[in-house]
């Protein structure tokens, strides 16, 4: 796929107005943009609402709003694996459960238990399991049963300040939190007993971030990560695939690949890697770039290069970046000038 | 806050003269840049941050070009807790005033504040700022110290 090497450009293919305040975060539907099923992107922001987007044709519509269920900003969001269920995570401690039928969103179920503001919701692989993440310090895992209850199976206490983002791995049951602590911790569970604990700590002192990490992703095979952070960089993580159980001896600790720095001039807020391989990166410098491996030079081990920089992609901070998870170069930004940005990321002919 | 001062004797020294008197509206004039904090209340006295030397002329600097601001403001004692209040302020009462293309950045004047770095984090995380103005407490405090003191 040497389109890497050509000349490509950031196409604006709309702007999606509405929300009255800062747009913090973006989900694309998973199981939509396929076979004929309209995309579908979710969007919430600190005017406390959640929108969903549509494409119709050409043009992206705004098909609900979630609205007078958070009574502070929203903070995240995140579709189940199957599409159906919608989970925000707010400001006013809450995580809320959305059910879509038939294109009206109901609020199925809201989950209490942090102290105070929740900042991120992820599910895993198989829509079993979420976890949320909190200024209170700590991580909630939760169990999804019948009927959309949900059990907190495990708090996990480990960070030492507020918890910026939860994500879990791609393909495998291992959880993974960044924060302003300024670490990444790994958490996995034990074989037997339903107990979650953490297996690995990512800081400075070995190679990590040296302010508040606010993001991380993974490529589509699951063997390597990307964190970005306060401190300005990028960085790459790598671990052993071929190694299926994530704990005891079995656990292959993620090691440091390659940090990219020099790029932002201002805190890195998002970062996102698409299935072909390219990282998208949002900042508060206003503005998105693009990297790919350098396959060049591989002696020294892997390395990453600066593939294109769209400079004042937005007015203002840039706080996310969402590559439709389909084969296509769409990509989906927010800010905190109040609108989202639907991009393709196109070959100049 | 009639009890317990952080700071129970400051030293209050004498206001600059103005050359524009209502500052916010001729925000789009430079330099206007330092009445609008110098006009801020202490959160724990009757006196403007100006008149306690928190915020001086030298410490707001303006890059027009760059749409960047940095304001640098001096506790008036080591282990001041309203340090992040103060800062709060400053941050508010410019994302008010100043076009939004401005960044901002806003930290305590080198070792004048014994948890300097703690409080300097805090003042430039967007999220934990965002999630502070959700405060009706913290809000109200930000606006009684906001309140034009001076016509």
């Amino acid at each position: 796929m040497d389109l890497f090497e050509g000349n490509l450009e950031l196409k604006e293919i709309q702007k999606l107005e509405g929300h009255t305040d800062r747009v913090w975060s973006l989900a694309w539907n998973p199981t939509t943009g396929v076979s004929g099923i309209p995309a579908m992107l979710a969007s919430c922001s600190g005017d406390k609402t959640v929108r969903i987007w549509q494409q119709n044709g050409h043009s992206w519509e705004c098909k609900a709003i979630l609205d007078e269920t958070h009574t502070r900003t929203v903070r995240s969001c995140a579709w189940s694996p199957s599409g159906k269920l919608l989970a925000t995570a707010s400001f006013d401690a809450t995580t809320a459960i959305w059910e879509n039928v038939g294109g009206d969103f109901e609020c199925v179920a809201t989950l209490e238990g942090h102290e105070n503001e929740v900042k991120s919701v992820s599910w895993n692989a198989s829509g079993s399991l979420l976890a949320t993440c909190s200024r209170d310090k700590s991580v909630w895992i939760w169990e999804v049963m019948p009927g959309n209850e949900f059990e907190c199976v495990s708090v996990l206490q480990g960070h030492t300040q507020d918890v910026k983002m939860v994500q879990w791995h791609p393909n495998m049951d291992i959880l993974f939190s960044c924060s302003y602590d300024n670490t990444i911790k790994i958490w996995a569970e034990d074989g037997d007993s339903d107990d979650w604990h953490c297996v690995q700590t990512i800081s400075e002192a070995n190679n990590g971030h040296s302010s508040t990490v606010w993001a991380l992703s993974f490529n589509s095979k699951g063997d390597r990560m990307v964190t970005c952070s306060d401190d300005l960089t990028l960085k790459i993580w790598e671990s052993d695939s071929k190694t299926t159980s994530p704990v005891g001896d079995g656990y292959a600790p993620w090691i440091h690949v390659s940090t990219l720095s020099g790029y932002h001039d201002r805190t890195i807020f998002s970062v996102h890697w698409s299935r072909e391989g390219i990282i998208a990166s949002g900042a508060a410098d206003d503005a998105i770039r693009f990297f790919i491996e350098n396959k060049d030079g591989l002696i020294d081990g892997p390395s990453y290069k600066l593939l294109l920089k769209k400079e004042k992609a937005h007015d203002m901070d840039v706080n996310s970046v969402q590559w439709i998870s389909k084969e296509t170069r769409l990509l989906a930004s927010a800010s905190d000038d109040g609108t989202i940005k639907i991009w393709e990321l196109a070959s100049l002919p | 806050m009639v009890s317990g001062l952080i700071n129970a004797n400051p030293v209050v020294y004498e206001r600059k003269e103005r050359r524009i008197r209502d500052p916010v509206a001729h925000a789009d004039e430079f330099p206007y840049k330092w009445y609008m904090h110098a006009d801020i209340k202490d959160p724990e006295h009757p006196y403007s941050l100006e008149e306690l030397k928190v915020v001086t002329e030298d410490a707001v600097e303006v890059d027009d070009k760059h749409s960047h601001v940095r304001v640098t403001f001096t506790p008036t004692v080591e282990h001041c807790s309203m340090a992040t209040v103060i800062g709060l302020c400053l941050r508010v009462k410019l994302m008010r005033s100043l076009p939004s293309r401005y960044k901002v950045d806003i930290k305590v004047a080198p070792g004048t504040h014994a948890t300097e770095a703690a409080v300097n984090k805090q003042l430039n995380d967007k999220e934990r700022v965002a999630a502070a103005l959700e405060n009706p407490n913290l809000v109200e405090m930000v606006d009684q110290c906001l309140t034009p003191t001076y016509a």
